[in-house]
């Protein structure tokens, strides 16, 4: 690999790791709110116990997320100093917000952690607040800045200077509007789905308690919800595309050639090489249809862009149908699961849909990953799309190999412990 | 305008330094327990950082946003030129963090976890150690930078005697804080404070000797650092020289508030003399803080948003050290 491609492999990894943390520091917080709510209200210890439970998991949770975000600031500097040289005065303000907004989260967090003994019942209930709403702020405020990237907006560029700069121009650039509710609303549903995985799994263990079903309910309360918006955001954030970055519009479909009528095809392989996809199943005109409401709307192609301009649409292609294939399923187990209750008044408990739930929760987590990835390689050549190239922002230091590879492995071994402590902590709370 | 701003930097750094340096401290304190009190000394750190650490880092995330945000080719430049430093720093603070919180689970809910408690200790010597060295090669003015590429390589600054003494400095700051700060955190329990005033006292030497040794080194080989340190820096540098020693005796009479204000204002005044002497430059000798400030819409709005956020921040921080630090008399 090139000097390019590790500082995007590096890079790409730390992100990967952290959105699945970060996503979780979003969505938990909002479970606490409710549950030891619930508990505080209807003087129930069932709901404070089953916040009692997350709040140490979240904490370990959130002490991984906060390091390997940490990682990621440094890395935009490390490994991108041409981005941030030009960038920075207009994406930085929305990074100091976030900086802000994850402070918050974290002194909150320390006193809710560490003061389940030290505040009232109701003192300590409303530390979670703040905590579910800086969680949510920052996640919003860090994805202006992955916004501005695919729509950069608040300067103009005179003979290769950048002039002119308004950065709340910058910060409110035109796709916050979708991107930036797809991405939180992702976070609930992960969230959300993952939480009713675990309770799902216990309950086929045969672990039928009444935190368990509440566990299982509230996670799908919250995923069914979570997951509807960010489809309705996600279905614009696709049009916002298809005006504003065609190239990538065109990876994610797969559409090589600009056509009026445009079929979609669902799944198959791109090979850009051979200029058309294998395997798939066009549906003809609903492409255009989707896209801009008109059966016979013009589709670009990635025809339309220079070769070197064009995404790998291999990639965005596969990311893209998984993202959406793998949402789709995990909203009809979530739908199965709320008709089933609606229908018999109680949590069902049927054996193939807690299944069904197991898996749609680490399901969730893959579609937001290939999300990203849609994102990411859709933009390629690009960092900002059409200002700066990702080979002009990286950075001429050596070391990067080393650095990718120490990463890894620091990755691999924290995922390893967390998983273990997360399942030892389970262990130990069922045997007490 | 620039001056608001590079001070708010500065600020931040100061209190990372004064706060989170403590928390390093902290776990080179672990790394070092010995005695028949060891467990205890370990059990009385991880009380006292528990609540407050990841407040305490943001601190550090606060002061590299808003360096990118109000300097971005200067920091560009430091990102590039402290590529191998600031790396080794951030494996320190992700395993450092990673590791307390792993043990913060397995002291209460899991079987010890001996492995991360080497790795604590050792990312807890590591982090300080290399911001230290990186400190020293901006304040020797090793790093060059012309027409915005760095010019001056890879191990430039970082990696000679003075980056070690600095290096050293730091660790020996940040364990000479967390033992004062500890002797406070311990007071009721006569042996184990007993304990930390001794360290504080082996810190508060070592800080001492390593910061003199600096001054000879830098006399031989960086001298734009004395030309800071004793030109616009002096008054700072005069009132750490007096300060030192007052602290040394807070801590050996047993007056461990005083000492905690003594040894904090150390850091302080360290940090300030550096960054009084070296105005106007951010990396001397070739980027001042006005030559790579963005332009004034952004660094307006950014006093804005700090301001509106210090707002939310300062109250939420008091209440947080105010559960946590405060003396209740018992």
């Amino acid at each position: 690999m090139d000097q390019v491609e590790l500082a995007r492999a590096t890079m790409g990894t730390s992100l990967a790791f952290h959105i699945v943390f970060a996503a979780l520091g979003v969505g938990l917080p909002l479970l606490l709110v409710v549950s030891e709510g619930l508990g505080l209200w209807r003087r129930d210890p069932v709901w404070t116990d089953l916040a009692r439970r997350w709040s140490r998991a979240f904490g370990l949770l959130f002490a991984i997320g906060a390091v390997s975000g940490t990682v990621l600031s440094f890395e935009l500097g490390l490994l991108w100093p041409r981005f941030m040289a030009l960038s920075g005065s207009m994406i930085g303000l929305p990074f100091t917000a976030e900086g802000f907004a994850f402070f918050l989260e974290a002194i909150f967090l320390g006193l809710y952690l560490y003061g389940w003994n030290r505040l009232s019942p109701l003192q300590h209930w409303l530390c979670s607040i703040p905590i579910a709403v800086s969680g949510a702020a920052s996640a919003l405020f860090v994805v202006m800045v992955n916004s501005w990237m695919n729509s950069p907006a608040g300067f103009s560029i005179q003979n290769g200077a950048i002039t002119h700069v308004d950065p709340l121009a910058a910060a409110l650039n035109p796709s916050v509007s979708t991107e930036d509710p797809h991405m939180l609303f992702s976070a609930y549903t992960v969230s959300g789905f993952l939480v009713a995985a675990v309770y799902a799994a216990g309950l086929l263990r045969g672990r039928s308690d009444a935190a368990h079903r509440r566990g299982l309910a509230l996670g799908m309360a919250l995923g069914v919800v979570a997951i509807a918006l960010a489809g309705f955001f996600g279905d614009a954030s696709a049009r916002f595309i298809y005006q504003a970055q065609p190239a990538k519009f065109a990876a994610m479909e797969g559409v090589f050639h600009t056509e009026r009528g445009a079929p979609i095809t669902l799944g198959g392989l791109v090979l850009p090489s051979q200029q058309r996809i294998v395997a798939g199943l066009p549906i003809p005109y609903a492409l255009s249809l989707l896209a801009a409401f008109d059966p016979n709307a013009e589709v670009q192609g990635l025809d339309a862009v220079p070769a070197q301009d064009q995404p790998n649409s291999t990639i965005v292609h596969l990311s893209f149908d998984t993202m959406v294939g793998l949402s789709l399923l995990s909203g009809v187990a979530a739908l199965a699961f709320w008709a089933l209750a609606w229908r018999r008044r109680e949590i069902p408990t049927g054996r193939w849909l807690l299944r069904a739930l197991v898996a749609a929760g680490p399901a969730t987590v893959i579609a937001m990953e290939a999300g990203w990835f849609v994102t990411e390689f859709g933009r390629q050549p690009w960092t900002v799309y059409g200002v700066l190239r990702t080979a002009d922002a990286a950075t001429s230091s050596p070391g990067v190999g080393p650095t990718f590879a120490i990463f890894i492995v620091i990755y691999v071994a924290l995922a390893a412990v967390t998983a273990r402590l997360l399942l030892e902590l389970a262990r130990r709370r069922r045997e007490a | 305008m620039t001056e608001a701003v590079a001070a708010i930097l500065w600020l931040s750094l100061t209190v990372y330094a004064v706060l989170a340096g403590a928390d390093f401290g902290g776990g080179v304190w672990d790394a070092l327990a010995w005695g028949p009190r060891a467990r205890s000394q370990r059990l009385a750190i991880a009380t006292a950082m528990g609540p407050v650490w990841e407040a305490n880092h943001v601190w550090l995330i606060f002061l590299i946003v808003g360096l990118f945000t109000a300097f971005p080719p200067a920091f560009a430049a430091l990102a590039v030129a402290l590529y191998l430093p600031f790396t080794v720093a951030m494996i320190g603070i992700v395993l450092r963090g990673a590791a307390f919180a792993f043990r913060a689970h397995g002291r209460e809910a899991v079987g010890r976890l001996e492995p991360w408690g080497v790795v604590f200790g050792a990312a807890s010597v590591l982090t300080p150690a290399f911001l230290g060295a990186a400190a020293a090669a901006v304040a020797s003015g090793a790093i060059r930078v012309s027409g915005g590429s760095v010019t001056s390589g890879p191990f430039a600054g970082w990696t000679t005697l003075l980056a070690v003494d600095l290096a050293l400095l730091a660790v020996s700051l940040c364990a000479y804080l967390a033992a004062t700060y500890l002797v406070v955190e311990t007071e009721g329990e006569r042996d184990l404070q007993a304990d930390f005033r001794r360290r504080a006292v082996g810190a508060a030497l070592a800080s001492g000797a390593f910061a003199l040794i600096g001054l000879v080194l830098a006399w031989f080989s960086a001298r734009p650092l004395l030309d800071v340190l004793f030109g616009r820096g002096l008054p700072l540098l005069v009132l750490a020289l007096l300060n030192g020693p007052l602290a040394l005796v807070a801590v050996l009479r047993g007056r461990p508030q005083i000492a905690r204000v003594a040894v904090a204002a150390q850091v302080v005044f360290v940090l300030w003399a550096w960054a009084v002497g070296q105005w106007p430059y951010l990396v001397p000798p070739d980027l001042t803080f006005d030559g790579t400030a963005s332009p004034v819409a952004t660094l307006s709005l950014l006093l804005v948003v700090v301001a509106a956020g210090m707002a939310v921040l300062l109250p939420s921080l008091y209440l947080l050290f105010r559960v946590f630090k405060g003396r209740v008399p018992a």
